[in-house]
């Protein structure tokens, strides 16, 4: 299974979705594929993520935040090392969730545009919580080139370049808010990775994560079902086909 | 310039449960009631697409834009307040129903002993148990005194149960519905529990059973243990709500109506009495003023407390010198318990906000506390809830937070995580208050609310006691590994915990120490109502809408009677 995934080339990307979407092909995911290889690193195979994964994608799905497909590179290593691909089923690339936190970024998940804006900001305590005057969409901006800066000064290299274990270290250094960061800590900004990660990997499909509902399918969650009435007293555990709720609305 | 509308004998200030319960009494009474609900109208047709988690769990779909309005915060009176951003620990509510129509339906009736905890307590353990820094007090109210409209409460909205629990008050009537399905999970508590010598029995739900018809003539339907209860609203009308229910019954009258996107923003005050509310509809920007007979604040905990802040209605709580009555006495819930990680799969995913068993023999004053450190205790339950999937990744203790192990631990041990989870019960103390910020102000250009607590020694000995008894439950159950809650610290506002937020408008017999009486009548102003779970002199060891549902009834029952006599109704 893992060795399928990780030969999936560029002409299987481009006959897959080819077929799916006929004319619809932008430049945008193009762009993104061109990226992807520009950044391989060959030989490397057996220890790193395929850089092609998540490419294999409906071709309504693109970018709308992100203007550069290194720093959408970036982001989808981290998601990745976050929620890694192994024998369980896809991880964060091959569930599309660098596609979903790009689409959330562009809306009001990333303009804050629920939450309290209004100044004055201080930095405060843990527990009074985010106090940043950054939205999440700046905050994720400048997160991710610190990523790319951090690769660069520890090892000479892009991030996306780096074994698993070195992009490992550097998550974590995040994690441990050790990263300088302006007006935002880089835990918060780590925080708010993982978070990011999980919704993507686990939303109904139809915010272009959870491709295929394989994350409901790794972990036996069957999605929108309409009643367990029959079910709740069975003493044995139920599989189900997972369902979006998007079925509601296609039939 | 604000625009003057006609005056009606009855406004409330929000129309969740409790507006909703004054309405359908009031309006069937004769009196022309109009509630101003600052969100939009809604209904069990707007959630048959509502199995999302992330629309609705995640990005919160029912709840309060905060770019509009939020509280400020700090744990203790020498930090800077700083405003809530972000949602978090509690999930502030809006639109019709309030908090009411996201809720799990837990439905509860505070203990005997809540009521009178502190004549009990000082009568059983000595005047000093817990220091002078609680401000321990009764409730001006007895469970007796309050019973009728508990029931008058259950039997609209239909609540499932079987008064099987030894510990609890006194029933005049059977539960209007039977308890819900046993499933697999619960028999596993129920015989867990029962091998240690306690008294499981199915937890009081507001998610239906069966159907049922309530005295006023609304449905309920039959829940379907979908799982999707707790910041949903039910696509089948099975969970009780204001709009399923109360709502109706007073629109059926003809004598009540609804202004939606009304923001009230302060109820205005001459001599003794309020003359009616000033508020800006949210769509149009317009002022307006709606003169009253009678105001009754029901918007949430926080709200209410506000609005009388920024109105200069009572005397505002001061901890220095401990005088004054509004904002005092706020309190949260304690949430002990273990997590138990199993060997087997269970259907975890299934479920109910509701479904689940409880024990209350470490609840209330049900055991001893003379050794004890901590007054009170918690329900211990098991309710299986319905999990999913991005909110829930239920790891053992020292696995990483993500990566490999954390993906395959994660997706393990999600139909493999069974947890016992305390209500439990929040003393006052003279720290934790609640007051108007002095900076940060709301979309209106009125204060925020700000809020100074932390978890006092109390709650940190009652949380680790009830959470060392959750671990021995989960052993019983036979888990592979046991997790108990880690200790209490400080509050922290950034995690979700629990939305019962009680008190800053007590009730209580006594002026010096209650914003209300027992009718729920201020003291300072004979036609202001206030009702919600602010009345709350403490929080106690349940789920808070039983208890405010009944005051609700009580509160309704004293605005028709004020409407016939005026005057203090006690």
């Amino acid at each position: 299974m893992e060795s399928k995934k990780q030969g999936v080339s560029r002409r299987d990307f481009m006959k897959t979705t080819g077929i799916a979407t006929g004319t619809l092909i932008g430049g945008g995911i193009i762009g993104g594929l061109v990226g992807y290889n520009v950044n391989k690193t060959p030989g490397k195979k057996e220890t790193t993520v395929d850089k092609h994964q998540g490419q294999n994608h409906e071709l309504n799905v693109g970018l709308q935040f992100f203007k550069t497909t290194a720093s959408f590179n970036v982001l989808s290593q981290a998601t990745e090392r976050i929620l890694p691909e192994d024998e369980l089923g896809p991880g964060a690339i091959g569930l599309g969730v660098p596609y979903f936190i790009d689409n959330q970024l562009a809306g009001a998940y990333g303009m804050n545009a629920k939450e309290y804006m209004q100044g004055p900001f201080e930095d405060g305590a843990v527990t009074q919580g985010y106090q940043s005057r950054l939205t999440r969409a700046e905050i994720f901006e400048q997160g991710i080139a610190k990523l790319e800066e951090e690769a660069q000064s520890r090892y000479q290299k892009g991030f996306v370049e780096l074994e698993p274990a070195q992009m490992d270290e550097i998550l974590t250094a995040f994690q441990k808010g050790e990263v300088p960061m302006m007006a935002v800590s880089s835990l918060f900004f780590f925080k708010l990775l993982r978070q990011a990660t999980l919704e993507g990997a686990y939303c109904d499909p139809i915010y272009n994560g959870n491709k295929n509902m394989e994350g409901w399918k790794m972990k036996g969650f069957p999605g929108h079902q309409y009643s367990y009435t029959k079910e709740i007293e069975n003493k044995k555990f139920v599989k189900y086909d997972p369902q979006s709720i998007s079925s509601m609305t296609h039939s | 310039m604000a625009t003057t509308l006609d005056k009606v004998d009855v406004v409330t200030v929000g129309v969740g449960w409790t507006g909703g319960i004054v309405a359908s009494e009031c309006a069937k009474s004769g009196l022309k009631v109009r509630g101003l609900e600052r969100g939009a109208s809604r209904g069990t047709e707007d959630f048959s697409m509502a199995h999302d988690e992330f629309r609705y769990a995640i990005r919160y779909e029912l709840f309060q834009n905060l770019s509009r309005e939020t509280v400020t915060f700090r744990n203790h009176r020498k930090m800077n307040a700083l405003p809530m951003r972000m949602m978090g620990s509690f999930l502030l509510g809006e639109g019709l129903g309030g908090a009411g129509t996201h809720w799990n339906g837990q439905n509860w009736r505070f203990l005997p002993y809540d009521f009178e905890i502190k004549s009990i307590t000082d009568k059983k353990y000595g005047a000093n148990k817990l220091g002078k820094d609680y401000l321990l007090q009764d409730w001006g109210i007895t469970y007796d005194e309050l019973e009728p409209y508990f029931t008058k409460f259950e039997y609209i909205a239909g609540i499932s149960g079987e008064d099987t629990n030894p510990f609890w008050g006194k029933r005049s009537e059977p539960f209007p519905t039977p308890p819900m399905k046993k499933t697999p999970i619960l028999e596993k508590f129920e015989s867990a529990t029962s091998n240690l010598g306690y008294h499981p029995f199915m937890l009081p739900s507001a998610n239906l059973s069966e159907a049922y018809t309530n005295p006023d003539g609304s449905t309920i339907a039959a829940c379907q243990y979908c799982g999707f209860c707790e910041r949903f609203g039910c696509e089948y009308g099975a969970k009780s709500s204001a709009e399923l229910t109360v709502v109706p019954t007073a629109l059926k009258t003809g004598n009540y109506d609804i202004r939606f996107h009304s923001n009230v923003v302060e109820v205005l005050k001459q001599g003794n009495k309020v003359t009616g509310v000033r508020f800006f509809d949210t769509i149009t920007g317009e002022e307006f003023i709606q003169p009253a007979e009678v105001v009754v604040m029901t918007s949430y905990v926080m709200n209410n407390a506000k609005l009388l802040m920024v109105s200069n209605i009572g005397e505002q709580y001061d901890p220095d010198t401990g005088r004054g009555t509004l904002g005092k006495n706020y309190c949260y819930q304690i949430l002990p318990g273990a997590t138990g990680f199993f060997e087997e799969q269970y259907n975890t995913f299934m479920g109910a906000g509701a479904l689940g068993m409880t024990i209350d023999d470490f609840n209330g004053d049900s055991f001893d506390h003379s050794n004890l450190d901590f007054i009170h205790g918690a329900s211990l339950s098991l309710t299986q809830t319905g999990v999913r999937p991005i909110a829930f990744n239920p790891v053992p203790p020292e696995t990483p937070a993500w990566g490999e192990e954390f993906k395959k631990a994660s997706i393990h041990y999600f139909t493999r995580t069974l947890s016992i989870g305390g209500q439990g019960a929040s003393m006052p103390h003279k720290e934790n208050f609640m007051s108007l910020d002095s900076t940060y102000k709301d979309a209106y250009g009125v204060p925020l609310l700000q809020l100074t607590y932390n978890f006092t020694d109390q709650d940190r000995a009652l949380h680790k006691y009830l959470s060392e008894r959750s671990a021995e439950i989960v052993k019983e159950m036979g888990a592979e590994i046991i997790a108990p809650a880690n200790p209490l610290t400080d509050y922290d506002i950034v995690p979700y915990q629990t939305t019962h937020n009680t008190g800053g408008t007590v009730m209580g017999n006594d002026p010096a120490i209650s914003v209300v009486n027992n009718w729920l009548q201020h003291w300072d102003a004979e036609n202001l109502f206030v009702v919600g779970a602010g009345n709350f002199a403490h929080n106690g060891g349940y789920n808070p809408t039983g208890t405010v549902g009944a005051l609700a009834y009580r509160c309704a029952e004293g605005i028709i009677n004020y409407s016939k006599t005026g005057g203090s109704l006690v």
